[in-house]
């Protein structure tokens, strides 16, 4: 499965990273190098194997679905790049 | 008064009992270690940022509770922060461009109990970008050096090991007393054993991940640094414990650690796995885990040969899920609600010129993988066939420990290397981490101890897998093994040195 110029530009679409010709081409062959050493997990037998998310010994517990935090927007705001009262400022989405 | 050198190369029970002798002041504990910082920290570039202010204020309330006869288990000692670790007022990088601007107005969980247990932090410490890498290379802020020399060319600058460089030279080097770091692939373990200190990875759920910037969530463990293995018990008691902030920490009881390390080991079985050899391992590595072997068998434990067959498979199957992950929680910075941010024509433009311009190449890397991984048509391929593998690995742990204790292996199959080495290719660096990022995927504890020297007077580690919770067993193998080494050798570069 060998990845292709195109296909690195269009993960970098997916990723929201923009990136220039060169990065592309020095990618292609980083990615196929590093997916080629993984193809190695193709010799493991994993019929039969259920899949594992995390390595929690344990159950994940419930809690009462209630609000337990909040109230301190500008704390919330403190780090924001751009802002406009209590809200994020980003550039106009709708024309 | 002690000197100030004294100070500096004091372990942490020194330098509590000391305190509470009234031998010292905590604030001559925590000026001793802000000077020693001041005088090798422009070197070794072990601190991103020094806390002067926050630290005196820290140690002179450490001094006036030390005087009401306050027992708590950390007052006063000076500690160095991974700057992965959210902490209130004080700006945290994560080792990136993209949080350069970033100053949280809260506390990780681990920082915090550390400071309810009376610690002073010296500053935050440089690491590999969102701690993505094994040699503190990847860091927008440049790299760490290590306070080890080789004997016959002290010239060379070595690695530190990664991703929590800074913490283990700022340790090694007595610039604190200890420290935190994260382990999501040997992120603790592989600096400690490159530096020659004692270093662990407790249980996953043990210590919280709340407040700490996540790399990849299932995989990430905060855990400590120390000079001494009694030391990082009584750092990690204290960092751990449950946390409903976390809904993966473990609502376990802590026990004592520091009392474990006085545990007898006889009669423990103690597992050698005979898959922890790699290619071009030098004969140094072997004969160090086969002198440890003898020493945990003088020790009157009983060794047994066992077998954790998809060993090999451990960073092929790391490399699909903690990019996976990564690319999942990096999302995050997008220039709108906090970090760097990069004007675009448009929303859009904004993401894509504001991730470029933060990330470094490491990062972008990952994050393309991990996007790459999950898309569609290929999550099956490696995703899903990845989190099998990490079943089979975990397996194999499970197998293991229904026949011993604890297992004992080498915890990086070389010695620290010199800045720029290993560099060619990702796979060569990611090489690094082949013996520790089973426990990882595992989330079983391990820690490095360190077992020795190589020819060039280079620290080399051996690490300790136990059973999920079972740290306290851990502990008291850590302790024989480090009474047994005897390892009293001293980096170059020091406080007084």
């Amino acid at each position: 499965m060998a990845l292709d110029p195109a296909t690195v530009r269009r993960i970098a679409t997916l990723a929201r990273i923009r990136m220039d010709d060169a990065e592309v081409t020095t990618l292609v062959g980083e990615l196929n190098s590093i997916l080629g050493w993984i193809e190695q997990l193709n010799e493991v037998d994993i019929s039969g194997v259920d899949p594992l998310t995390g390595s929690a010994h344990m159950a994940l517990t419930m809690r009462e679905d209630v609000v337990t935090d909040g109230g301190y927007p500008d704390a919330i705001l403190f780090n924001a790049p751009d802002r406009i009262g209590d809200f994020f400022a980003v550039p106009k989405v709708v024309e | 008064m002690s000197s100030a050198t004294e100070l500096t190369d004091l372990t942490i029970v020194q330098g509590r009992d000391g305190l509470r002798a009234k031998a010292f002041t905590a604030v001559d504990l925590t000026l001793a270690h802000l000077h020693a910082i001041e005088a090798l920290n422009p070197r070794l570039n072990a601190y991103l940022s020094v806390g002067h202010a926050q630290a005196m204020e820290q140690a002179r309330a450490a001094d006036a509770a030390l005087a009401q006869g306050d027992m708590r288990p950390l007052l006063g000692i000076p500690l160095a922060i991974k700057d992965l670790f959210c902490t209130t007022g004080v700006r945290t990088t994560a080792g990136s461009k993209i949080l350069m601007p970033f100053v949280p107005p809260y506390e990780s969980t681990v920082t915090a109990n550390l400071l309810r247990d009376g610690a002073v932090f010296l500053g935050k410490t440089n690491m590999d970008e969102f701690a993505m890498g094994s040699s503190n290379m990847t860091s927008y802020y440049g790299p760490v050096e290590n306070p080890w020399k080789r004997r016959q060319d002290a010239t060379a600058v070595l690695v530190p090991g990664g991703s929590s460089g800074g913490s283990a030279a700022a340790v090694a080097a007595r610039l604190a007393m200890g420290g935190t770091g994260t382990d999501t692939g040997g992120s603790i373990r592989q600096p400690a054993s490159f530096c020659g200190l004692v270093g662990v990875k407790p249980t996953y759920g043990r210590c919280s991940r709340w407040g700490v910037v996540a790399f990849a969530s299932s995989l990430d463990h905060p855990g400590p640094f120390a000079r001494t293995v009694r030391d990082c018990a009584i750092l990690l008691g204290s960092m751990a414990g449950h946390d409903p902030k976390d809904s993966t920490s473990a609502d376990v009881p802590v026990p004592d650690y520091e009392a474990a390390c006085e545990r007898p080991i006889k009669g423990l079985r103690i597992g050698v796995p005979r898959e922890y050899r790699a290619d071009g391992m030098p004969g140094e590595i072997e004969a160090l885990w086969q002198r440890g072997v003898a020493w945990l068998r003088d020790a009157g434990a009983e060794i047994v040969d066992v077998s954790l067959p998809h060993t090999k498979y451990g960073l092929a199957t790391y490399y699909i899920i903690a990019p996976a992950e990564a690319s999942s929680n990096l999302a995050r910075y997008d220039g709108v609600r906090f970090g760097l941010r990069e004007d675009g024509e448009d929303l859009r433009d904004l993401y894509e010129r504001t991730r470029a311009a933060g990330f470094g190449a490491e990062v972008r890397r990952r994050i393309m993988i991990g996007t790459y991984v999950l898309s569609a048509g290929y999550y099956d391929a490696y995703y899903l066939r990845a989190q099998k593998v990490r079943a089979l690995i975990m397996r194999d742990f499970t197998e293991a420990f229904a026949k011993v204790d604890a297992l004992l292996t080498p915890t990086a199959p070389s010695a620290a290397f010199a800045q720029g080495e290993k560099m060619d290719d990702p796979i060569t660096m990611y090489l690094n981490d082949l013996f520790t990022v089973p426990a990882d995927l595992a989330g079983v504890p391990a820690m490095s101890v360190p077992g020795g020297l190589d020819a060039d007077g280079l620290p080399l580690g051996l690490q300790i897998i136990a059973r999920p919770f079972d740290e306290a067993t851990m502990f008291a193998v850590a302790a024989a093994l480090e009474r047994a080494a005897g390892f009293v050798a001293l980096p170059t570069l020091r406080a007084g040195g």
